[in-house]
């Protein structure tokens, strides 16, 4: 139509030349995802006592919280003016879905992960408040809060807490990421966005990513403590994978079916995208490499008599495409659902920043950052359990 | 009366200290609220805006009067209010071709030739300052809101600057001021228009071709154009309850 302007085609109202929401906006679900699919995993064991996956269990809460910490820098970094973004908490517009993130994510942080991670290391928290010198006995004993019975009723009741906790943080985690599909799928203005199953679609492949990032890791630290890795646990992680995958997979299809058979006014104009701009990033990295091409390879390691590790190494190529395919996922939603005019009759082109505030360095710190936190972590409060140390010299099954 | 400077310094304190946080109460309190203007009462008046298709011959004076009137950046792709040009094919009225360079700015240089078989005409586009409005419900602080005479408005001090508003605008009305970092959109020329004048781009206008109405008023002519003329909103399915009103809306704009 003869637009002079670069990397766009056809006609975007004028104000929508600029994307709104960069690649920062695309962390955001990625890494509340891991949280909640972390948290979700770690719940299997505690609340359904799936034995199996015991030895994870600690390494989950750790890199939930880990990524936990990190999950609201993204939003703040993209504000236009972060110091006023502590009026989320004082005047909270109550239609609006994004409101509620501070109180959500509140909710979560205190109410249920610092709470579980406490209870449950609190028996540790103590012996290392007496066992330690110097400054790390000072945190100890701020991280005791004054609670310093370890005696056996008061370590059962902790753990009927813990329980319960546990109990009430499957919902939190639920909602918790549930809603983030909701900020998206509540936009009835953008039709790439608008479906009451992006929160479902959101929490299954939150569960998705948090499974293969818990799994992919436990196997990373085995072969870093040069510990064997325990084969049950993999097996049975790698079990979930596929079926969390799976239904993942359904609910995606549910919705691209439907999509084109209804072909509405916008199908057109999505199809088109779909098909040239992101085409690369939604059909190859997305459903290709990210989605099917795991889904096969864990069924692979399902129907095939393999050796532990060539099962390993499935485990690994799978989680690691897992979660190239979920970013794919979260980048084609949040910037695929800018691409293209809201008057259906053109589409624009994101352009990436390196150096800058929402740029790709910032984004690369901030996934780098919740694996610093969790070394820090993982020294302060050890996840270790007797899971890990017999396992150097207990033959696994084959 | 004789004041120590200890009781003298305690006074002042305590008198610094409750001004401050009485202000920064007030703040909050006056947060999503109209800017008031003397003699003016907000719930006398229902502010709207018709548009008749068949006057506008798209010189693009609404669009530079209201950059001049309300400080509008300068450069493409910010604005409050735009012009488009549709050329309708009648064999592919779903695909029409729509162009608004610089916004209508600069007006339209000559493309479609008289007699091509394609019919043209143009659509000016502001706010729609809908009454359900999507850019309301979504603001998390409520710093966008609409102002008891049907007016969508931004506080600009309280504007987080998320642009959760721009995504949920179904119009394209919105845009973020790359000097502020705060959101911004038309207001109908608010400042006017509490002081008893029209609109900038209204009054701008050589054809008359967009009034600003107030459907409160009894002896608006809006209540005449409504009633007798051809009347459409933009997106109708999105039930936004739209009060900017054209007539002579073609089928094929979106």
């Amino acid at each position: 139509m003869g637009n002079m302007i670069p990397g766009v085609d056809g006609y975007m109202y004028p104000n929508e030349m600029e994307l709104q929401w960069g690649l920062l906006i695309v962390l955001y679900p990625f890494i509340t995802g891991l949280v909640a699919g972390a948290f979700i995993l770690a719940s299997l064991e505690r609340v359904f006592k799936v034995e199996q996956v015991k030895p994870t269990y600690r390494l989950a809460l750790l890199t939930a919280l880990a990524f936990l910490l990190v999950a609201p820098l993204p939003l703040q970094l993209h504000l236009g003016h972060p110091e006023r973004s502590f009026e989320m908490y004082l005047t909270p517009h109550l239609t609006s879905a994004m409101a509620m993130f501070g109180f959500v994510y509140l909710w979560y942080l205190m109410a249920v992960l610092l709470l579980e991670i406490w209870l449950e290391w609190r028996r540790e928290i103590v012996l290392l408040a007496d066992s330690t010198t110097g400054w790390r006995r000072r945190v100890y004993r701020v991280l005791t809060l004054g609670s310093r019975n370890i005696s056996e009723r008061a370590l059962a009741l902790d753990d009927r807490v813990g329980w319960l906790v546990t109990l009430i943080g499957i919902p939190s985690a639920f909602l918790l990421h549930g809603y983030v599909g909701f900020i998206f799928g509540s936009v009835k203005a953008n039709p790439w966005w608008s479906t009451p199953l992006m929160p479902i679609v959101f929490l299954f492949s939150a569960i998705v990513s948090g499974i293969a990032l818990v799994l992919l890791m436990y196997m990373a630290v085995c072969a870093l403590k040069g510990v064997a890795t325990d084969m049950r646990c993999a097996d049975t992680m790698g079990r979930y994978l596929l079926y969390a995958f799976v239904i993942d997979f359904s609910l995606e299809m549910l919705d691209l079916l439907h999509r084109v058979y209804e072909a509405d006014e916008s199908f057109k104009s999505l199809d088109f995208m779909v098909h040239t701009r992101l085409y690369a990033s939604h059909i190859l990295v997305q459903i290709v490499a990210g989605t099917m091409l795991p889904i096969g390879l864990l069924a692979l390691a399902q129907v095939l008599s393999l050796t532990e590790r060539a099962r390993r190494g499935l485990y690994a190529a799978a989680t690691v495409l897992t979660l190239v395919g979920i970013f794919a996922m979260r980048w084609n939603i949040v910037i695929g659902g800018q691409l293209f005019s809201k008057s259906f009759l053109g589409y624009t082109t994101y352009k990436m920043e390196f150096a800058t505030r929402e740029g790709l360095f910032t984004a690369a710190l901030l996934l780098a950052l919740p694996f610093a936190i969790l070394w820090g972590l993982v020294r302060l409060l050890p996840p270790w359990t007797s899971e890990w140390e017999t396992k150097a010299d207990r033959p696994s099954p084959a | 009366m004789t004041v120590d400077r200890r009781e003298f310094l305690s006074r002042t304190g305590k008198l610094l200290l409750l001004t401050g946080a009485a202000a920064g109460a007030l703040e909050h309190v006056l947060a999503g609220q109209a800017e008031a203007a003397p003699g003016y009462a907000e719930t006398d008046h229902w502010w709207g805006m018709i548009i008749d298709i068949d006057k506008c011959i798209g010189c693009g004076n609404c669009v530079r009067a209201c950059k001049e009137e309300n400080d509008v950046p300068h450069e493409p792709y910010y604005f409050r209010t735009w012009v488009e040009r549709y050329h309708v094919d009648p064999s592919d009225i779903e695909h029409p071709a729509v162009d608004s360079p610089n916004g209508g700015f600069d007006g339209f240089p000559e493309r479609y030739k008289p007699g091509d078989g394609a019919k043209s005409f143009f659509v000016p586009k502001l706010c729609n300052h809908c009454v359900e409005s999507p850019c309301v419900q979504v603001c998390p602080v409520g710093a966008t809101f609409r102002s008891r005479d049907g007016v969508v408005l931004v506080d600009k001090d309280y504007c987080l600057g998320c642009r959760y508003c721009v995504q949920a605008c179904p119009y394209g009305c919105r845009y973020i001021d790359p000097r502020r970092h705060v959101v911004d959109k038309c207001d109908l020329c608010y400042h006017r228009i509490t002081k008893g004048l029209t609109t900038a781009c209204a009054e701008a206008c050589p054809t008359g071709a967009r009034q600003l109405v107030d459907l409160k008023d009894p002896k608006d002519p809006v209540h005449e154009f409504l009633r007798t003329r051809s009347i459409q909103v933009l997106k109708p399915q999105m039930a936004t309850h739209a009060k900017v009103f054209y007539a002579g809306l073609d089928g094929s704009v979106r």
